[in-house]
Parts: C-alpha cells; structure tokens; sequence
C-alpha cells in the first residue's frame, strides 16, 4: 500500500434500492491536497461524497459494499462510532444551512454537541474558525445576532466555520459555491485554497472552471463509475480516456 | 414540339393551379384566424366568468366558516351576557343550582385541561418523535399509525366508558381529576400526534444534515435542533387539541366530572364540577330547566371564552416563538 493516504474508498458499490448508483469506485486521497469530483447530473459524485462520511445511512434503504477508510480504518467496520467519524470527517453543504440561531450558536453547536463546555474556550475556538472562514471581520459585532439574517454567501462561509471548529482532518464539501453568485463563489474558492494547508478536501462541482482553478486532483465520475482519474492539469489538458475528454470539452454534461 | 408546348401549358396550369391554392389556403388560413378570434373572445368571457363564479363559491364557502363560529358568539353573547356577573364568576351555584355561580365549574374545568395536558403532552409528543425521526418504514410503524387514527375516530362518550372502565375502576382512582385528565389526555392524544408530526416534518432536514455532520447524535440532533424549529407549531397543536377535549362532555361524565360538589378541590383525586357538564346538567337534568335557561347560556359563554381563550394565547404563543426563530 503506497503512504500517506489520508482517506480512500476500494470497491466501493452503492445501491438505492434495486438502482446501483456507485459501482466498484476505487479513489485516494493524499492528505491537504484538494480532489474535485466532476461529472453529469446524476453520475453519482454527490452519492460517492456523502459515502465518506456516511450520510447515506440516513436514507434506509440504502446499501454499500466495499471498503472506505479513513488512516486505514474501514469507516463501515461495525465498531466505528459514526457521531466520531463526521467529526472528523466534516461537511459543507449545497446550500447553505445555518440553524435557526445566533451566529455564535451556529459555530459553537459542533463544539456543543461534542461535549465541550469551557466557555472560554468555546469563544476562542468561535472566533478561530470565523476568522478561519474569513468572515470574522463581518459578523464580529453581530455575533449573537440569527444566523438567517446573513447573506447566501455569509451563510456560506458560515457553515465552512461551523464546519471547522470542531477540529475535521477531511472537510466534504457538495457544490458549496452552486447557490452562490460570483463574488461569493471567488470568495469560497479563495478559502479552499487556504483550507487546503491544513485539511485534505473533497470538492463535488459541477463547473469546471471552478474544479480546474481549485483542486490539485480530479476525478470524473460518468453514471456511477469514476472513469479516470489524475493530476487536474493532466486531466483538463490531455485526459486519458474519450468519455472525459467529451465531458470537459462540453460535448455531453 | 407540340408536346413540349402541351407539357409548358400544363406546367403553368399546375403552377397557376398552385398558386391558387396557396392563395385559397392563405384565405382559408385568415378566415379561421379569425374565427379563432372570435371563438377566442366569447371563450375568455365565458372562461373568466366561469372563474368568477367559482371563486366566488369558494370565498362562499370560506365565509361561511367565520360567518358561524360569529352566529355562535353572538347567540351566547346575546343569551348570556345578564347571567355574568362577578358573583356568577366567584360563587358556587345556589338553591338547588338555580342561583349563585359557577367558580366550581370554572376551576373543575381548568384542572381537567391542565392534568390533560400533563398527562397527554409527553406521550403524544413522544410518540411524534419516534414515528417520525426513529422509526423505520415498515409494518410495525403502520400498524401504529393505524391505531392512531382509529383511535381519532373513536367516539368520545365510548372514550368516557373506557376510562370508567380502565381508570376509575381498574386503576382505582375513583371518580376524580386524575381519571378525568387521563380519559381526556387519552382523547387528544391523536391530535397531539398528529400535529407534532406535521411540525417535525416542516423542520428542513438540512438541518438534520447539518447537525449531524458535524457529529452530533440523532437524539443531539433531535434535541438541539429538530424540537426547537418545531416547538411553535406542537405547542399549538397540544393546546388546539386540548381546547377541543375542555369542551366535551361525555369523557368526563363518568370519570370525573359531578352533578353537584360545592368545594373546590383539593387533590387530584377529587371529584370536580365542569363547565360542558353542568350545562347539560343544567338544560336536561334540571328541576326548572326554564328557570335555569341565563343560567345556562352563561355557562357556555364563559366556557367559549374559556376554549377561544386558550386558543388565543397558543396563536400568540406560536408568533411570539416564530419571530425569536427567525
């Protein structure tokens, strides 16, 4: 087994039902480095993603097969606490999703709810990830005030704070910057690239641009196969296989 | 040669031919136009006409809602208003009931409420929480859901035998209080259900995703999370559903309610007057239902104001928790 992968999935099928949505996917991630999952609507990206974290057990009649394992552990293996396991493994949503509370409750919920009470230390780890998300100098005099009465963008960088503070070494993030305008997509992607010194990332996307400009590795995923693979400069400048090419040159997609 | 004149001849028929065809389809073309256009006109009459007519059945039908719950207010308001008084508020009644008050009533009814709530409100929304966040879809699920529905359709006088049988007997607790929450509790249980469901299921399930993500348990989840988005709307659902079980009479006429006890209570395991049933002990069992009639129409004032009440301060309360979510 070659080093240093942070996280990795082997043979990994999934079914919804009779419908299989991810067939034998085998992918690895090296550590602080960003993966970009690209591919049509449909083609299983978002179903790959919410399998590193397991998200899907909340759908019941979903079923996996395979292996995923983050240090080397299979996340699946009976054992595993998976409160524990989105711990480490933390997610960023397509839309943004704050809770129905202060801004400050919102950062501190994950902190909350992993059993962490010192106030002082909550603050401080608030203000970390805020300044983190590069929204602390925005909502640093309105900390008590809801988390709803920001922008979609703020909500945004808002969930990525929430995300960090409770410590992920993996940050999952679903087409975070799709229900964004421009401004706000620039601003995400500026903090993915400085995210990426600290934690290993997995993007979902479904502009290419945007996976060309902020990951080092892409992935396309074509009706539930990842089909290739590599480098994102090897990928959009000479992929490998015809199915990518097509994609990324927008002939189907 | 002559053939070759025949074949121009005929060319230029066919195209005259043609052309009075494409002319006689254009022709054609405009004159269905137009009657398209007037078939258009009297059709978006009779179409919009046809919309104002249902409409106005459907704001009808609306109306006619508020049009009785005022027919009913003014009728009691109208009958009743003489009968109240500070006296009728604050005495027992007198004389074999024909005189005094209704405080015993009045205080009977409000503990029965209360214990209902006491009594109702966790099961219901305890069962809520687990059919609708635990439970997974399957047979068992089903069939509890089908008891819940039954059981809203279950009369509320068999309801009353029930607890006669189960609370008041069984259980030992006498006519009293205790019995006569529980009877009721149990009636609004459904309701209770039912309503805290409809609100679990409003609360996004990016919320859900998100608390969980972030590894939260699903009971952290539910706690923090998913029960506070919900409160407004199952507190209303509790108090809606426990404002329609103060108004019955016949849950309560064997378990806990009394045709006559001039103390006020002082244990849950006393019996208590209440005011659905000393109306109608007032207008059927009565010595002098005549005599009685303002008495009567009283009582059912102060018990509308007493359900329109609570179902005042659950709307306020629902707003009032609304604005702090957003």
């Amino acid at each position: 087994m070659e080093p240093e992968y942070k996280m990795s999935s082997e043979n990994l099928d999934f079914h919804y039902g009779d419908f299989k949505a991810l067939h034998n996917v085998s992918i690895y991630f090296k550590p602080c480095e960003v993966t970009a999952l690209i591919g049509p609507s449909g083609c299983g990206k978002s179903t790959f993603l919410r399998c590193l974290n397991r998200m899907n057990d909340l759908i019941p009649i979903s079923r996996v097969a395979g292996k995923v394992t983050l240090d080397g552990d299979d996340i699946y293996a009976s054992a595993v606490d998976v409160a524990m396991l989105r711990r480490k493994v933390g997610m960023v949503f397509q839309k943004p999703n704050p809770f129905p509370k202060s801004i400050f409750d919102n950062v501190a919920y994950g902190l909350w709810v992993n059993g962490i009470k010192d106030k002082a230390f909550v603050r401080e780890r608030v203000e970390e990830s805020l300044k983190q998300a590069a929204i602390w100098d925005e909502v640093k005099d309105r900390l008590q005030d809801t988390a709803l009465g920001l922008s979609g963008g703020q909500q945004q960088r808002l969930c990525i704070a929430r995300a960090l503070a409770v410590k992920p070494e993996v940050v999952l993030m679903d087409e975070p910057a799709s229900a964004l305008d421009p401004i706000a997509t620039q601003k995400i992607e500026e903090l993915i690239h400085r995210l990426k010194e600290t934690y290993t990332i997995i993007i979902v996307t479904h502009n290419m641009q945007q996976a060309a400009r902020v990951s080092d590795v892409t992935a396309f995923f074509y009706l539930g196969k990842l089909i290739e693979v590599g480098d994102t400069d090897t990928i959009f400048t000479r992929p490998k296989k015809k199915q990518t090419e097509d994609y990324i040159t927008g002939r189907f997609g | 040669m002559a053939a070759l004149l025949v074949s121009k001849i005929t060319e230029k028929s066919r195209s005259g031919i043609r052309a009075a065809e494409t002319y006689t389809e254009e022709l054609t073309m405009s004159k269905s136009d137009q009657a398209l256009d007037d078939a258009n006109v009297a059709y978006d009459k009779r179409r919009k006409l046809k919309q104002r007519i249902i409409f106005a059945l459907f704001r009808g039908a609306a109306a006619v809602n508020g049009f009785a719950l005022l027919v009913i207010i003014y009728f009691m308001v109208a009958n009743g208003w003489r009968a109240i008084s500070w006296e009728f508020l604050t005495q027992p009644p007198m004389e074999s009931m024909t005189k005094g008050g209704i405080l015993p009533c009045i205080v009977g009814t409000l503990c029965l409420s209360l214990g209902a709530i006491i009594a109702a409100m966790p099961i219901g929304i305890a069962s809520a929480i687990y059919l609708n966040e635990y439970a997974r879809p399957g047979k068992m699920v089903r069939l509890i859901r089908l008891g819940i529905n039954n059981l809203a359709g279950v009369p509320s006088v068999v309801f009353g035998l029930f607890g006669l049988a189960f609370f008041v007997v069984i259980l030992k607790m006498g006519v009293s209080i205790a019995a006569g929450a529980l009877t009721l509790g149990a009636m609004s249980l459904p309701v209770i259900i039912g309503t805290t469901e409809e609100a679990l299921k409003s609360v996004p399930d990016t919320y859900r995703e998100a608390s969980l993500g972030l590894g939260a348990t699903k009971w952290q989840t539910i706690w923090r999370v998913v029960l506070p988005s919900a409160l407004p709307g199952i507190l209303t659902g509790a108090i809606l559903g426990i404002s329609r079980a103060a108004g019955e009479t016949a849950p309560i006429m064997f378990t806990g309610a009394v045709f006559f006890t001039p103390r006020l209570p002082t244990s849950i395991f006393n019996e208590v007057m209440a005011l659905p049933y000393h109306i109608y002990v007032l207008a059927t069992a009565g010595t002098e239902i005549e005599k009685t009639r303002h008495l009567q129409y009283g009582t059912a004032l102060v018990l509308i104001a007493l359900v329109l009440g609570m179902n005042l301060v659950a709307i306020l309360w629902r707003t009032r928790l609304r604005k702090r979510l957003k």
